[in-house]
This record gives C-alpha cells, sequence and structure tokens, in this order.
C-alpha cells in the first residue's frame, strides 16, 4: 500500500475549525486553481525563471499541506529548496512526478468533497 | 482613537494564493474578526494608507511587492510604524524568519497556520497594540509633541546632553495676590486661559514648555528639535506673549476684572537638556548657567519696570528689526560679575 494521498486526519481538522461547508468550497478553489499552478511551473523551468519557479512551489508546497496532501507537499518543496536548475538537471522528471501525484491527489480530494 | 476592547478588531490578511487567502480570512473570521484582503503588497499598502487597520498579516513569497518590502515600507512610514504585523508564511531557512522580526514583524506563524496558535498571538499583539496606544494617548495628554516624539524615537533614558539653546521664565505678576482676592475657581479658569495663549505663543515658535509652576512657565527654544535661529525665535514669542496678554487685558478690562501683566526674561547658551528625576518619575529639562541667569532675569523685570529681559548673547543674536534697549551691567546673585542686561521693546514685533 503507497501512502494515502490525503492525510485524513489534517484534512479532518481543516473541516471541524473551518466549517465543513467551507471546506469543501476550499477543496473547489485549490482543484480550480492547481492545475494552472502546475502549467506555471512547467512554464517557469521554460523560461528559466528561478524566481516565479520558486514562488509558485512555494504556493503548492503550503496549499498541499493545508489539505493534508503531505506527499505532494514535500514534492512541492524539494522544487522550492532545489530551484529550476535541479529539475533541468533530473531532466525534468520531477515535474512529471508531481503531476501525478497531483492526479492523485484530485481523485482523493473529489471523492471526499462528495462523500 | 478607537478601543480594540469595545468591538471586533480589524484585520487586514495579505497572500497572493487564494487558498491561503480565504483559510486565514475564514479562520480570523470564525474568531470574531473584521476582515479585508489583499493579494500583493502593493494593494496592501494602498489599503493600509486609505484605511485604519489594527492588524496586519502577511505573506512573505508574493509577486509585484514581497512581505519583506512591505516591512520595509512600514517601518519608514510615521503613519504606520506602529501596526502590529503578524508574518504568515512557509519561509524555508531560519535566516528568513529571522530577517522579519529585524524587519519590525511582531511575530512569525508557519503555514498552514494552526488556529489556536493564531488566536492566541493575535490576542496578545491586539493587547500590545492597544497598550501602545494607551500609552500614546497618555504622553500625548503630559507631555508636549516634541518630547513625546523625542521619546518615541530615542527612547526613554535618564541622562542629558549638550545643547546650545535658548531658555524663557515667565510669570504673571502680582499673581498670589489676584489669586487670594477672587474665587479659586476664577483662578483656575484664569490661569487656563492664561496657559493656552502663553502656550499657543511659545510653540507657535518652535520653544517647548518644559515646566508649569503656579503661573510660572519654563521653556525651552532649541531642545530637544535644534532650532536654528533659537534666539529671535524665542524673543519673538515673548512678543507675541506679552500682546496676547494686551489682548486678553482688554476682555477682561470689559468684564469688569483687573489687568494682568506678564515678566518674561530670556538667556541663550550652552544647558544640559536631557530626562531628570527617576525611572519612575521624570521629566524633560534644562539645567545650567544660562537656565540660571534667565530665571534671574525674568525676577529682574520687577525691578526694572520692564516686560521682556534679555541677556548679551540673546542680544547678539537678535536681527536688527527688533527694538533692544540696554539697561548697562546688573549684579545678580550667584554670579561673580554683573551681567549685561537689555530690554526689549514689547510693541516693535515687525
Amino acid at each position: 500500500m503507497s501512502t494515502p494521498a490525503i492525510d485524513r486526519a489534517t484534512f479532518e481538522a481543516l473541516k471541524e475549525t473551518t466549517g465543513a461547508q467551507f471546506a469543501l468550497e476550499l477543496v473547489d478553489t485549490f482543484l480550480q486553481e492547481a492545475p494552472a499552478m502546475l502549467d506555471e511551473l512547467r512554464r517557469a523551468l521554460t523560461a528559466k525563471d528561478a524566481d516565479k519557479f520558486r514562488r509558485v512551489a512555494h504556493s503548492l508546497k503550503s496549499n498541499s499541506n493545508t489539505f493534508g496532501a503531505l506527499t505532494l507537499g514535500a514534492m512541492a518543496r524539494e522544487l522550492e529548496l532545489g530551484g529550476v536548475s535541479k529539475v533541468i538537471e533530473d531532466g525534468g522528471q520531477p515535474l512529471d512526478a508531481l503531476a501525478q501525484e497531483y492526479s492523485r491527489v484530485a481523485t482523493a480530494l473529489t471523492e471526499l468533497r462528495h462523500a | 482613537m478607537r478601543d480594540l476592547r469595545s468591538g471586533p478588531a480589524r484585520l487586514l490578511v495579505v497572500d497572493d494564493n487564494k487558498v491561503n487567502r480565504l483559510l486565514l480570512t475564514r479562520s480570523l473570521e470564525v474568531q470574531g474578526h473584521s476582515v479585508a484582503s489583499a493579494e500583493n503588497g502593493r494593494v496592501a499598502l494602498e489599503m493600509l494608507r486609505r484605511e485604519g487597520f489594527d492588524l496586519l498579516l502577511l505573506d512573505m513569497e508574493m509577486p509585484e511587492m514581497d512581505g519583506f518590502q512591505v516591512l520595509e515600507q512600514l517601518g519608514n512610514d510615521r503613519q504606520l510604524r506602529d501596526l502590529p504585523v503578524i508574518v504568515t508564511s512557509s519561509l524555508e531557512g531560519v535566516e528568513n524568519v529571522v530577517r522579519c522580526i529585524e524587519l519590525g514583524a511582531e511575530d512569525y506563524l508557519s503555514k498552514p497556520v494552526n488556529p489556536g496558535l493564531l488566536k492566541a498571538r493575535i490576542g496578545a499583539s491586539l493587547e500590545k497594540k492597544r497598550l501602545r496606544d494607551q500609552q500614546k494617548e497618555l504622553m500625548r495628554r503630559f507631555a508636549t509633541p516634541e518630547v513625546a516624539q523625542d521619546l518615541q524615537t530615542s527612547g526613554f533614558s535618564l541622562g542629558g546632553k549638550l545643547v546650545n539653546a535658548s531658555v524663557m521664565f515667565s510669570d504673571i505678576r502680582g499673581f498670589t495676590s489676584l489669586a487670594e482676592s477672587q474665587p479659586p475657581e476664577e483662578t483656575i479658569e484664569l490661569l487656563n486661559t492664561y496657559y493656552e495663549l502663553m502656550f499657543d505663543a511659545i510653540s507657535g515658535h518652535g520653544g517647548v514648555v518644559t515646566l508649569m509652576m503656579g503661573d510660572g512657565l519654563m521653556s525651552v527654544f532649541g531642545a530637544p528639535v535644534p532650532l536654528p535661529d533659537h534666539g529671535e525665535s524665542a524673543v519673538r514669542a515673548a512678543q507675541e506673549m506679552v500682546e496676547l496678554i494686551e489682548l486678553f487685558n482688554v476682555e477682561r478690562d470689559a468684564a469688569g476684572k483687573p489687568s494682568i501683566r506678564i515678566g518674561i526674561g530670556i538667556a541663550s547658551g550652552d544647558m544640559v537638556a536631557g530626562y531628570t528625576g527617576t525611572n519612575k518619575r521624570a521629566t524633560y529639562t534644562c539645567i545650567g548657567d544660562t537656565v540660571n541667569l534667565a530665571a534671574r532675569l525674568e525676577s529682574h523685570t520687577k525691578i526694572a519696570q520692564r516686560v521682556i529681559l534679555i541677556d548679551q548673547t540673546t542680544r547678539s543674536v537678535l536681527s536688527e528689526r527688533i527694538a533692544v534697549e540696554p539697561l548697562g551691567p546688573v549684579p545678580f546673585k550667584g554670579k561673580a560679575a554683573a551681567v549685561e542686561v537689555f530690554s526689549v521693546d514689547p510693541g516693535q514685533k515687525r
């Protein structure tokens, strides 16, 4: 078994403190915003815009951790710390892995959304 | 000033990320605060300068203007310098957190923000702000704006520094017998009007009242804030004081009350200026020969039958437009040699 995409305890705590309805709306917002963030990461990589790359990875990290998407958060943190050069070094592979993990997170969040 | 205890605090959340912004806003609203939000530092500063906020929650990583730049700008803004700022970020590296605190942030909360911690930190920050506001209000009431500003920028410490300035002593002639001849309420009312007129004239010329004793006032021109023409400023203030008292006497005369007359002594030179007292009770004052001389000149106005008396040093810096009459040397108590005394014509103001 791989680790779950979403840490349930974190997600439940979020619902508890902000209200269930609000937490679900926040999930929607994240699901709307995240694909654009992944695109931005790719564009920043192509343009070798280190500043932008770091900033977007930073945002993605902090959002992921908010919903308990701990693996995605950890991967985004690696990108933030390693920067554009590290991803180029690794032949762009980390961004593919990130996109894969995101789709796992999106599926899990959508399930939770409709649970 | 708004009492923070009386209603919800007004907070501003700044974060470029929509999820973070919504989440933090929601958490704060749940805690009973009124919240506005901005998506970058530039917009936040515009809002802060336009509306009143009690506290700022600031993200660091933002496009256009990041959190560090916001902190720098706030630090340089006299209106916003005291606004408490809590940084909410997931900055990597403790040196970045240190930099936030050094730039004036009151606290740092890492994201995702724990709601309990958020509540406690905001409560503490708002309470500190309330105390600071209270302190400022008290200071405004009991100290002059100059002294209050000096205290705020350089902090309070007993001890002084040598300054070159002019000191003025003034009081009401025959005040004690006047006070004894009228009801106490009338005396207090008279004193209040008198103070108001004298303070206007003194501060209007850049002076600071450092001591109020009964009907006597001591003021200094050139400290704590340096004043280029402190001698001339003091003399012009004195002339205005006399003029205001004359106008006041017209009113008193019409009300069938006796006129009042004042005497003013001014001396210029080096003196020690600073806060003296104890750590519990202190006052801003000036000490030295120059100060003693100003006091002697003021009491000499009775003997010389003049309204404004000044010393040689003050005389030497006056422009020719001010008419001065030399009265010759006067031996003062505590002075080894006689001192040259000059009388300023109170009428020739311009």
